[in-house]
């Protein structure tokens, strides 16, 4: 080989892709290429998925140096740093950089990496804006948060993928308070799915960064360093430092300037070559097989095949499967392979709430295609490798998810959820008994029977909903030797029944449904069409503020506010408060009829019209016509409040003792919009003659001289039952209170689905009488939660959808029809 | 916006553009409207997709109008829950819908209508 001349190597950029593929060179071949590099940054070749450490103070430049400059002088490379290639001329074979050296090669290998990507608003340019790319960025980032001083820096990190995280992490460890602004709901989503980022996010934010999703950058704003970063909705958050980490483009443009062929990166074939034969590409800049990778493994998979193609051996590159693994001290995330766009796919899943443990895997043909692990990805590495190499694991199946070492058992504990809650968690709400009261008084007492327990601690002696946790707590405490009742589980999704699921999302403050989901140990990552309307109503009542509705957990009537007929068409009901109309409302409800060509007009029992027959795609259309006339919604297809039903009354009844038709008008429009787990029906009637039919009703008022009585769980359904009365009392106002203190009281206690007059039975009619009726302090805490959750829900859903809201609901994704010739 | 497939750059033979993923929301469906009758387009919580005839075998009711839960739809009417992956009626129900074959592409879905797709045209959103 000393014979022959050297063949001339250049290679543009001196990242990571490069640097391993000359290693690999010089092993095979040494001394058959002459080698020169150009460099745009001053510098070495140094390990850039190690900057996150350098950021955050764990490492120094100096340990992340892969090749220092002895290496290239041992191996007669030219390197020249700061030169940063701006012309190839493919013609007369040579290179030249902005600073005028030039070299001519007989192989050229373009590796010029890629650029982050830069959000083009207003102020992306400003000083304190940096993209987190190199380590000119860490030294930019690293100054800002020590000149503000330990704690004094604010800093936003826009985007909450890998990168965006790991930045986020380093500057917290800095001293700086740090804030991730992140576009989609969830963050990493690429990565992970809903569960594991709930995790994720969870974890960061116990490290005290904040986290903001669904958050659209505005601007930068600032005069000329950047002071903050305004959102969409308006909001500013304060900033010295704003850190852009929402993605990379492959840097084409030298070679599409020397006529190569490119995409979205330089297009290479399988085995490296451009398409001119003697020029590769390498690394972030490259598309292969229509991919760019921005992951380490690919880089050195792909470097690997260049190294035999330019030592002369055959070597094909046939694309990588990639997995992730974020930088996070004290977060473990894994996640590998493919989780979208197939049928034919099943999932595995385990969580294990009290370790905070995540697993699941996506199996296609009894192999796995995807795996996203959160808390415990020991087992990462064992699952990539059977995914990388298409392992068969039907034999494995029903262990597979344990993992590697797993030998028998692997039964999951019920009592698991529970056994993980905090000493001070609240399990009894009505009496206020946290569970440490209730574990230290089984065992300072010696108690061995429910009955006890709730005679000595007062825990599930009220409605009774409790009784499920208590009993656990009490096989925790006393072993085996207690076997607590049966629980009808939720669903086949859970082992917990609805009690049980409705305290511990209050106990442990569960405020989405994956976190009910992974902290409740749910056995599927989405629900079912039992468990998911449940959760959401759940959730929807106990955080009335903070909860963002998930309307694919509603059932279709209320996802278009709307009752679905037989037909597929639906009805629409407008709310007539009280039952009372007028001729203008008559005349508008007639012209709609008439517009629309609405097949039946029909009076409901429950005083207003319906109007049957709709197509779904007119809903928004003809709500628009009955909003013009000042209508709303009228729910009547919610598990919510109904109709409040009336008769005449004083007003012109000569039987009637008090205002039926306003004290029903007032209610009506007290309390509508409330979701509620069953549909409630409300009627009042101006004297025990109870032409309102009071007192077969869900809350029914029958007005007498000396006041008005307060019935309630009344049925004339599927079952029939005459109401039970609640006590009497002498004002409108009371009444108000009254009501809604009870309607409050069942939106928190009931079971999904469960009308009032079951939840009554089931805790007891003299309970829910004490809690309203002689306890003012008790009733007076209902009501005002009622009356807050009311703040949120009175958004009348038609004009809502109007104007454009859930359009995607009403209208068809795509007509095809016959091709008109 | 009126696209013959005859001017779709790039189309195979039976394949129809039908929109954009982003269209569906996740753990969501859409309905396509065609000759050979309407379609539900199932965009799932783990980023798959799916099409079924928009009939349940049970009452006929629009399966775009369910709960979708997993590789599954729950019937809006009764309940009956249908596998996105076979069509086939789950648990003790006994029924099938028809399935197409669905593709994304970069985000753009296309629906597989066999040999006669290639007479129609689509109105996408």
């Amino acid at each position: 080989m000393s014979a022959t001349q050297p063949q001339k190597l250049v290679i543009i950029g001196n990242g990571m892709a490069p640097g391993r593929m000359l290693e690999e060179l010089l092993e095979k071949v040494p001394g058959l290429y002459d080698i020169t590099i150009f460099n745009a940054e001053p510098r070495v070749n140094y390990d850039r998925i190690m900057l996150s450490p350098v950021l955050s103070g764990e490492k120094a430049y100096e340990d992340i140096i892969i090749h220092d400059d002895v290496f290239y002088s041992q191996n007669n490379i030219t390197l020249h740093k700061g030169a940063k290639v701006t012309h190839i001329d493919r013609a007369a074979k040579n290179v030249t950089a902005e600073n005028g050296i030039t070299a001519s090669y007989d192989k050229l290998v373009i590796a010029t990496g890629s650029a982050p990507f830069i959000i083009p608003v207003p102020g992306a340019y400003l000083q304190g804006v940096r993209a987190y790319r190199d380590l000119d960025d860490v030294s930019a980032m690293l100054e800002v948060a020590r000149s503000r001083g330990h704690g004094a820096g604010k800093a936003v990190v826009i985007g909450g993928g890998l990168l965006g995280l790991e930045a986020a992490y380093g500057l917290k460890r800095q001293g700086m308070e740090v804030t991730v602004v992140h576009l989609m709901p969830t963050l990493m989503e690429r990565q992970l799915d809903p569960a594991a980022a709930y995790l994720l996010e969870k974890a960061l934010t116990a490290r005290d960064i904040s986290i903001v999703t669904k958050a659209n950058t505005r601007a930068i704003v600032g005069e000329t360093q950047a002071e903050g970063v305004e959102l969409e909705d308006g909001r500013i958050l304060p900033a010295d430092l704003v850190v852009m980490a929402v993605g990379i483009r492959p840097s084409t443009q030298l070679a599409k300037e020397a006529g190569l062929l490119t995409n979205r990166g330089v297009v290479v074939d399988d085995g490296m070559a451009t398409s001119d034969p003697d020029v590769y590409a390498l690394g972030e800049c490259m598309e292969h097989r229509g991919m760019c990778y921005g992951l380490v493994a690919p880089l050195y998979e792909s470097a690997r095949v260049l190294a035999c193609r330019l030592a002369g051996e055959e070597a094909a590159y046939e694309g990588s499967v990639t997995s992730t693994k974020l930088k996070v001290t004290g977060v473990n995330l894994f996640s590998a392979g493919d989780f979208a766009e197939a049928p034919g796919r099943e999932e595995i899943v385990l969580r294990d709430a009290s370790a905070g443990v995540y697993k699941r895997l996506v199996l296609q043909d009894n192999r796995i295609i995807g795996a996203v692990m959160y808390g415990d990805v020991t087992d990462g590495p064992w699952y990539f490798d059977m995914l990388k190499r298409g392992t068969d694991v039907t034999a494995l199946r029903e262990t597979l998810i344990y993992g590697q070492s797993f030998q028998g058992g692997g039964q999951t504990d019920p009592a698991a959820a529970v056994a993980a809650l905090a000493d001070d968690a609240e399990i009894c709400g009505c009496n206020g008994v946290c569970k440490s009261k209730i574990v230290s008084t089984i065992t300072s007492k010696g108690l061995t029977t429910l009955a006890d327990v709730r005679a000595h601690t007062k825990a599930s002696a009220s409605c009774g909903a409790c009784t499920g946790l208590v009993e656990q707590l009490m096989t925790l405490t006393l072993g085996d030797t207690y076997k607590p009742a049966a629980v009808e589980p939720m669903c086949a999704c859970t082992d917990l029944g609805h009690d049980d699921v409705r305290r511990l999302i209050v106990a442990k403050e569960l405020k989405t449904i994956p976190a009910v989901m992974q902290e409740l140990e749910w056995k599927t990552s989405c629900g079912c069409a039992k468990c998911r309307p449940a959760l959401n109503y759940y959730l929807v009542c106990d955080y009335p503020d903070e909860y963002a509705d998930d309307y694919q957990s509603r059932f279709i009537n209320e996802r278009v506010h709307a009752n679905i007929q037989k037909d597929g068409t639906y009805s629409v009901v407008p709310r007539m408060w009280g039952g009372v109309t007028s001729a203008a409302e008559l005349r508008a409800i007639a012209d709609v009829v008439d517009k629309f060509e609405i097949p039946m007009v029909k009076v409901t029992g429950g005083q207003r019209i319906d109007l049957l027959g709709i197509h779904k795609e007119d809903l928004p259309a003809v709500w628009a016509d009955l909003g013009q006339a000042g209508f709303v919604s009228g729910q009547a297809y919610a598990k919510g409040l109904r109709t409040v039903k009336t008769c005449v009354g004083s007003q012109w009844c000569r039987f009637g003792t008090q205002d039926s038709t306003g004290l029903g008008i007032r209610l009506e429009k007290f309390m509508w919009g409330s979701w509620t787990p069953a549909k409630l029906k409300l009627a009042v009637s101006g004297c025990p003659r109870n032409c309102a039919e009071a007192t077969c009703k869900d809350i029914g008022i029958i007005c007498v001289d000396s006041g008005y009585e307060i019935h309630f769980a009344g049925a004339a359904g599927l079952d029939i039952h005459g109401t039970q009365v609640l006590g009497q009392v002498k004002s409108e106002d009371e009444v108000l209170e009254h009501v809604c203190a009870l309607t409050q009281m069942y939106r928190e206690q009931a079971h999904y689905l469960e009308r009032i007059y079951k939840w009554a039975k089931r805790i007891g009619t003299e309970e829910i009488r004490a809690q309203i009726m002689t306890d003012p302090a008790r009733r007076r805490a209902y009501y005002e939660r009622f009356v807050f959750s009311q703040k949120f829900a009175q958004v009348d859903p038609w004009s809502e959808r109007v104007s454009g809201k859930d359009k995607h609901e009403f209208k068809p994704m795509a007509v095809i029809a016959e091709a008109a010739e | 916006m009126m696209v013959s497939q005859a001017d779709m750059q790039g189309a195979e033979a039976g394949w129809i553009a039908i929109g954009h993923i982003d269209q569906i929301p996740v753990r969501g469906a859409r309905c396509v409207k065609t000759p050979l009758g309407k379609f539900a387009v199932f965009r799932t919580a783990d980023g798959a997709v799916f099409a079924l005839e928009n009939r349940c075998p049970h009452k006929q009711a629009s399966l775009a109008d369910g709960i979708v839960h997993g590789h599954a739809v729950t019937c809006p009417m009764h309940n009956w829950v249908i596998s996105l992956e076979t069509g086939a009626a789950q648990g003790a129900d006994e029924g099938q819908v028809l399935t197409l074959p669905v593709r994304n592409e970069g985000g753009t879905l296309l629906l597989h209508l066999g040999a006669a797709a290639s007479a129609l045209q689509v109105a996408a959103e």
